[in-house]
């Protein structure tokens, strides 16, 4: 109990200094949270992927389409329950700047694929019976401040022209994971646009959508949809939407990995700073440290409590990271809302901040206490200063 | 009178281990920074150095990319044959006209699968990027299904090597040589006959028109031209501008982060170094007070003790910048968000950013060493000497 007191007395004993160390902490495991987050919303299209979707698309890349007729081979693969054909739009409002995710989609089709996408029944209604409506999530609304009834203007970059259309409904998230920054409208729309601006290019879907009731048949389902199409001009690759997400994300996989490790290196400047307040307090101290030893206190008690003023700084810092986290991510969301349409801390980044709040607080007091522990006490009593 | 600087070094010195953890803990800081800046320099100078001066591109009107262009075959005939247009070695206009699609192939060291472009070359296309050059195999011959795979690709993906075959479209295309274009996107691409290509991929436009300028001078003339022609519907870049264009959202992606970063992670490093001088200043109360009744003004002691920081900052500094150094040697690849398809790139270190670096770990320094350096000056005279 009084060890404990003392460990107390001596972490504060410099008060500015264990305020600033405790800063540093704090700071350095923030940026550490803020850097985990950032990965985890990098992946969020994968988490927010359901076992019981697969996704079809041309085997040479996304980019090649798909012709529209293959959509009724598909729905007669066993165990198929429904199909949706879809177009990356790839459209622009107003400027580049103003990116977000546009697609064009089978609308009735996508609402029964897509449960997790929550749109009032009148306004879905609306949406599926304007063929030029478009229905956007919640998030998107916010940002341009669109109501249902605007109409607004995409300038096709993939498929040429100015397509108008109306806000007919504003979709919610079932699942904290979905994204509610995208703007879908009709299929039909851009097809038979497309009939009339460009014949060649009409009648081709970027990619279908399948619906299976079983899920643990994706890939027998899968190998028998690409079967039907093998050998043909348009060759089909399906894979279940974990994996056609995972293939987005593993495009960016240095990006990701650089950043990953640059998420240990600020541990590993936190730890610089933490160990540097432990080794400069435990030098002053000599002295004293010889006293206690004098007093017949033995290496392991005094390493402990260094091990305990260090354990004290640090996890008061990753405490306070732990507390600050979740307001902070919340601040960053309205500036990197287009980037990074999920952006929440997960209890795993919160965990791995405590356990690294812990290593930098054991890491830090090893050397010190090597050293207090096995310098001679005639020896210390003679070091001044 | 100032005090020597050999007084703050040796400061520096007698606490080394405390230095060094500061200087270890900035060092890191300047690297991260250096290497974050070294990345966004060497995709802009990569695609920089793809294009030429002397060529214009002429796209789709509204389209971002070559890979969403497409240019009607008649409409690409009549940019090819205009009067600004150089004549080639062959005695034909050094012009060509060009197809361009993404193929997935599979990367060796992850074994996941990223856009690769594949491009149908003209005749002109090669003498149109002096850049490339053959390495190994030979180059394909025109009217046949051979293609060609540039040093990035056959280094960073699998399946590509001379005599293996790549299958789409209903076909084998057999590779025949590994082309060498330098640090430029071209590296990252696969080339063939515009002519089997197109068919293959059931095109029936071409992606882009190369123009190479008899005269640099004569690209708005030509510009003009062919965006006052209704029935083209293009638009014309500098294909200088317009490989730059290309690397302005990764660029600007990298740079953010980069910045916000070092920003978050400099803090850190500032409260190392303010713990370490405030101790520095603690620990030496006699030494300062001796300082001031020897004659040294409050002035001079602030100067000493920022000099100390500086130096410590420019430690870590030189460490930071020596570590991202290495990185130089090391190619990057990944996929560019705007054109969708894999670029590899090197970390490029040029002067501007050691001297950035430099002064942004002398900065990380002096605000660090300032209000320990403040407390030092403003030391009583009196009772500093007392506490000894």
């Amino acid at each position: 109990m009084l060890l404990l007191r003392l460990v107390f007395k001596n972490a504060f004993r410099h008060r500015l200094r264990s305020i600033l160390t405790i800063v540093g902490i704090t700071i350095a495991l923030l940026a550490f949270g803020l850097l985990r987050t950032v990965l985890d919303a990098w992946n969020a299209g994968v988490s927010a992927a359901s076992a019981n979707r697969l996704v079809t698309r041309n085997a040479v890349s996304m980019t090649q389409p798909l012709p529209y007729a293959y959509k009724g081979r598909i729905r007669q693969a066993s165990g198929v329950a429904i199909v949706a054909a879809g177009n990356w739009f790839g459209g622009v409002y107003l400027d580049e700047k103003n990116f977000f995710a546009n697609f064009a989609v089978e609308a009735e089709d996508m609402f029964a694929l897509y449960p997790e996408l929550l749109v009032p029944p009148t306004e879905q209604k609306a949406f599926t019976m304007d063929r030029k409506g478009a229905l956007i999530g919640r998030k998107l609304a916010e940002r341009f401040h669109w109501r249902v009834g605007d109409t607004i203007t995409l300038r096709g970059t993939i498929f040429p022209g100015q397509w108008p259309m109306t806000i007919r409904a504003i979709f919610k998230g079932a699942r904290p994971d979905t994204d509610e920054t995208v703007l879908y409208f009709h299929w039909s729309y851009l097809d038979e646009t497309m009939k009339v601006r460009s014949p060649r290019r009409a009648g081709q879907a970027g990619f279908f959508m399948v619906g299976i009731a079983d899920a643990t048949r994706a890939a027998e389902i899968s190998k028998e949809i690409d079967a039907f199409f093998f050998n043909s001009q348009a060759e089909t690759l399906t894979e279940t939407e974990r994996a056609f997400q995972q293939g987005f994300v593993s495009m960016s996989e240095a990006i990701l990995m650089a950043i990953t490790a640059v998420s240990y290196v600020v541990i590993l400047i936190m730890l610089a700073v933490a160990a540097n307040t432990m080794a400069m307090s435990a030098r002053e101290r000599t002295g004293e440290f010889a006293v206690l030893k004098t007093l017949g206190f033995r290496a392991p008690t005094l390493g402990l409590m260094l091990l305990g003023e260090s354990m004290l700084l640090s996890l008061s810092g990753a405490g306070l990271a732990v507390i600050l986290l979740p307001s902070l991510a919340k601040g960053f969301t309205q500036n990197l809302a287009q980037f990074f349409p999920i952006f929440v801390v997960s209890s795993t980044t919160i965990g791995m901040a405590l356990l690294f709040g812990v290593c930098v607080g054991i890491c830090a007091a090893i050397v010190p206490a090597l050293r207090v522990g096995s310098v001679r006490i005639a020896e210390a009593f003679r070091r001044i200063g | 009178m100032a005090v020597p600087l050999s007084y703050s070094w040796r400061n520096l010195h007698t606490r080394r281990l405390t230095t060094g953890l500061t200087a270890a803990g900035m060092a890191l800081v300047v690297f991260v920074f250096t290497a974050t800046l070294m990345l966004a320099e060497g995709l802009r100078q990569t695609l920089v150095s793809t294009g030429s001066p002397g060529n214009a591109i002429a796209l789709r009107k509204g389209s971002d990319t070559e890979v969403q262009s497409g240019l009607e075959r008649l409409a690409a005939s009549a940019m090819t044959t205009r009067p600004e247009i150089a004549i080639g070695g062959d005695g034909k206009a050094l012009a060509a006209k060009e197809t361009v699609v993404l193929i997935g192939l599979t990367k060796r060291a992850t074994g996941k699968t990223s856009n690769v472009i594949i491009r149908g070359a003209d005749r002109a296309s090669m003498a149109l990027r002096p850049q490339i050059r053959l390495f190994s195999g030979r180059l394909p011959r025109p009217g046949t299904p051979e293609i060609m795979v540039g040093k990035a690709v056959a280094s960073g993906f699998k399946g590509v090597e001379i005599g293996q075959n790549l299958r789409f479209g209903k076909r084998e295309w057999p590779i025949v040589g590994i082309f060498d274009a330098g640090s430029t996107g071209f590296s990252s691409e696969i080339w063939g006959d515009v002519e089997q290509i197109m068919p293959a991929f059931g095109r029936i436009a071409y992606s882009i028109v190369v123009a190479g300028l008899s005269e640099p001078s004569l690209f708005p003339a030509y510009k003009q031209a062919i965006e006052d022609d209704p029935r083209l519907q293009a638009e014309v870049w500098r294909e200088t501008r317009y490989y730059e264009k290309q690397s302005d959202m990764m660029r600007k992606f990298l740079t953010i982060l980069g910045i916000s970063l070092t920003i978050i992670f400099s803090f850190g490093a500032m409260i190392g170094a303010m713990i370490t001088m405030y101790s520095s200043v603690a620990g030496r109360v006699a030494e300062i007070g001796t300082l001031r009744a020897l004659g040294f003004t409050r002035r001079s002691i602030l100067t000493a003790f920022l000099l100390e920081a500086m130096l410590l900052g420019l430690l870590g500094g030189v460490a930071g910048v020596g570590l991202a150094a290495g990185l130089s040697f090391v190619s990057f690849s990944t996929t560019n968000f705007q054109t969708f398809s894999e670029l590899a790139f090197k970390f490029s270190l040029t002067p501007w950013i050691v001297g950035a670096a430099l002064l942004f770990s002398i900065l990380m320094g002096v605000i660090g060493g300032f209000l320990p350096a403040v407390r030092a000056a403003r030391m009583n005279i009196v009772e500093a000497l007392r506490t000894a």
